[in-house]
């Protein structure tokens, strides 16, 4: 019920941001989305939201933000340093502009001015600071992996940062987009009740339950809080939350179920958003256990799966093919001229006979915590291998304690990974040889140094040369079999206008509530 | 008598000292550490002390349980208890006749469904389809009664059907068993009508059953209430327990399964006791 697996929770792994990249072009779409969308906002009106991924534990507190509830209602109350927009390029948000040094090692972030606290007290370079900080050194964030990565973050006058990297990193302000680096008051430690500079304040807030926001009155940001007060039903489970969207009790719900999609699409009051991000779907091969240390055996188990039927009978047709690494279509590195593996038993038999094998015998992990539908997925893996003369069978796991007791310990096992809004860190979190969550235990000496190499490269043209590398090199030689991409899924009522799709989670990255009004 | 009720009191605290122990024992079995499950990768047990403690998770417990003690468990006891018990009589009374089968049928086809498909039913029908009601169990502190029975009639009325049954089926069978009985024949051969003969010659010997069926429903209703609370989302104390399962926050699940032993048992002895209030020949030990 609460962590319903039939939820992309962000929950357990703290997934740092969402989806990398996407184009104008792949963005998704919004099904029978009128032009009207295009108007000018309308002022009032209570929003309310249906949300899944929230529990009585929850609280704001930037460090230990994990999941969809309490993340939509942090940037309701705060402001993070740099906002990701619907084409996936990173924009001011309290980080006005920003300059690298060459090297990408030394960077100078100037301050938005005239920005105010809801408790009146003017926005300083010493807020960001601290802000930043609480993230840094000893520690429970979950963001302190990526924060290691600043060796020194200082004032240099009343509205500029200097930045200086442990080494070169040419992402800095996707990095900082991180929906962790919000900024509170110099000091601050209630952080059940944080002030914020966001463009709601609290009316009440009861965790895992439900809360309501009025307007900030004295937003910054133009053109943006449309609506009174948002008032935040948190729903964890799919059914309810999606009846409570057909009996029209709420305006939007996040994390539509991939089965139920279709039906819902029939409502004529509500539009389905579906935003293509990086969410993917792994299936795991440790690749320092038998027979899966042999890279012939990968090979042969990765033309085994029939991906086409994967996607449309798992996900509904609701996603995109995976060609074996984690890097989506719509990410501004993707390597598109590498070729999409196909469902081959042929080449599958002619790796095992490399391995020098006839069949294979092996045995997947698998529950619906990895992601909905993945049993199902199992499933479908087994009849395609069949074909290729290599016999799966399916060990369900329990979903509680999935994360604990299964993913990186058992020898081939299902998962999914969030998407990262650059392709460094993708790549890093999970494939990098020294990272803590390389699920697949795979090292690479090549793929180590260009990773770093690339990082710190300003010319883009160069990193993606590198970058496409990367993804070849995961794909031909990595452990994961990544078959598909899931698309995020909200819906939303036909009265709510200004929504558009976005690569990075549901509800247009969280920040739904501050852009959107209501049409009455 | 008050021997014989303290005597149950200290059974009723026996029985809760032997719950506590299985419960203790049932969360050890589960997988997984509250540390990791709460905080992520970098958790570690004393910021779980500290996140605790700051959210002041033990205080809202005893107070969760009164708010939703009112809540539409109550709801639904108001009105299924005596609605089974008058259901029951009647069919009793017209027994084999078209309204007793129907009753029953009609009962048993509620009680055969698990109630969670009942209530997405009902959901479908009176939500979705003729938007009568809502399907969100959406209550919150300061809404008015009116507001407050419009979102929690749903709910109700699915455990309403789901444990009117069981008690209608209890007050037919014990009332039916008892006018079988001679001295039953005797008060209608003296010419008393039906309905003196059934309240005061048959109920009062026929209450014992009735009286430990309706405590054993009232008792599923706080307790088995947890997927109810889930297809509604009503906010209750099922949810917060299932909450701290998933977190691994033993201190309060325990605490959370201690209350619905609590509820179970305190609920017994009541039935136990009125029964032996209700039948005189249980008052004298022989």
């Amino acid at each position: 019920m609460t962590h319903s697996p039939s939820s992309f929770s962000l929950d357990r792994r703290s997934f740092l941001i969402g989806a990398a990249g996407l184009t104008a072009l792949s963005a998704g779409f919004i099904t029978n989305a009128s032009a009207q969308d295009a108007q000018t906002p309308k002022k009032g009106g209570v929003l309310k939201l249906g949300i899944g991924g929230g529990s009585t534990t929850d609280n704001l507190d930037p460090r230990i933000l994990k999941d969809w509830v309490p993340v939509n209602q942090a940037f309701m109350i705060m402001n993070g340093l740099v906002e990701i927009d619907a084409n996936n390029h990173a924009v001011p948000e309290l980080l006005e502009s920003w300059e690298a040094q060459p090297g990408a090692k030394e960077w100078v972030f100037k301050l938005r001015q005239g920005v105010t606290f809801h408790n009146g007290k003017a926005l300083t370079v010493e807020d960001v600071i601290y802000s930043i900080n609480l993230h840094r050194g000893e520690t429970t964030s979950a963001a302190r992996s990526i924060a290691s990565a600043l060796k020194s973050v200082e004032k240099v006058s009343d509205s500029e940062i200097k930045i200086v990297l442990e080494s070169g990193n040419a992402d800095l302000p996707y990095i900082l987009s991180d929906y962790h680096f919000l900024v509170v008051p110099e000091g601050w430690t209630d952080f059940n009740k944080p002030v914020g500079t966001g463009p709601f304040v609290f009316e009440s807030y009861d965790p895992g339950v439900r809360s309501r926001f009025t307007r900030n009155p004295n937003y910054w940001k133009p053109n943006a809080a449309h609506v009174d007060a948002v008032e935040v039903i948190v729903i964890n489970d799919i059914a309810a939350r999606t009846n409570a969207m057909m009996s029209g009790q709420v305006h939007a719900i996040n994390q539509l179920d991939f089965k139920t999609v279709d039906l819902l699409r029939r409502n004529p009051n509500l539009n389905i958003v579906q935003s293509a991000g990086g969410q993917h779907f792994t299936f795991l091969m440790d690749c320092t256990q038998a027979p899966y240390k042999d890279n012939n055996v990968r090979l042969a188990i990765k033309h085994a799966i029939d991906r086409e039927q994967l996607l449309k009978t798992a996900l509904r047709g609701y996603g995109r093919l995976g060609n074996d690494h984690p890097i989506p279509s719509s990410d501004r590195f993707y390597a598109a001229d590498l070729p999409q593996r196909p469902y081959d038993p042929e080449k599958s038999r002619f790796y095992l006979k490399q391995a020098g094998l006839d069949t294979l015998k092996v045995e997947i992990s698998a529950s619906d915590a990895a992601f909905s539908g993945a049993v199902d997925a199992a499933a479908i893996f087994r009849t395609s291998a069949a074909k290729s003369g290599i016999d799966v069978s399916i060990k369900r796991e329990p979903a509680d304690g999935y994360w604990d007791n299964v993913w990186m310990k058992a020898p081939f096992c299902m998962s999914y990974w969030g998407g990262r809004p650059t392709a460094d860190q993708m790549l890093t979190i999970a494939y990098q040889s020294t990272s803590a969550q390389n699920d697949t235990h795979w090292k690479n000496e090549t793929f180590d140094k260009k990773l770093i190499e690339a990082r710190a490269l300003l010319d883009d043209a160069k990193r993606k040369e590198i970058y496409a590398e990367l993804q070849a090199l995961i794909s031909n030689e990595g452990g994961a079999m990544i078959p598909m991409f899931g698309d995020y899924l909200d819906a939303t009522s036909k009265k709510l206008k200004g929504v558009t799709t976005h690569p990075m989670f549901n509800f247009m990255g969280a920040r739904l509530a501050e852009k959107v009004w209501l049409d009455a | 008598m008050t021997i014989l009720i303290l005597k149950r009191i200290a059974l009723g605290i026996l029985t809760l000292l032997l719950v506590s122990a299985l419960i203790f024992a049932g969360t050890q079995l589960l997988p997984g550490d509250v540390a990791s499950a709460i905080l992520g990768q970098n958790a570690t047990p004393e910021s779980l002390t500290v996140l605790r403690t700051d959210l002041g998770l033990d205080q809202p417990l005893l107070h969760r349980y009164f708010a939703w003690l009112g809540g539409f468990a109550f709801y639904a006891a108001v009105i299924s208890v005596p609605v089974a018990v008058l259901l029951g009589l009647l069919s009793a009374i017209w027994r084999g006749t078209v309204f007793d089968r129907a009753v029953n049928i009609a009962a048993l086809a509620f009680v055969s469904l698990p109630e969670y498909f009942l209530g997405l039913l009902l959901i479908l029908f009176v939500s979705v389809q003729y938007n009568l009601l809502p399907s969100l169990a959406d209550t919150y502190p300061g809404m008015s009664m009116g507001d407050w029975l419009k979102a929690t009639t749903l709910p109700a009325l699915t455990l309403v059907l789901v444990t009117v049954a069981q008690m209608l089926r209890m007050t037919r069978t014990a009332v039916l068993a008892v006018m079988d009985q001679a001295y039953v024949e005797t008060a209608y051969l003296k010419g008393l009508r039906t309905k003196r003969a059934v309240l005061r010659h048959a109920l009062p010997n026929a209450a014992a059953p009735i009286v430990n069926v309706v405590s054993f429903n009232i008792a599923y209703l706080i307790t088995g209430v947890v997927l109810v609370e889930a297809v509604f989302n009503y906010n209750g104390l099922g949810r917060f327990m299932v909450d701290a399962v998933s977190k691994r926050d033993l201190p309060l699940v325990q605490a959370a399964a201690l209350v619905f032993g609590t509820a179970y048992v305190i609920l017994n002895i009541i039935a136990d006791v009125t029964a032996i209030a209700l039948n005189p020949r249980l008052r004298h030990a022989r």
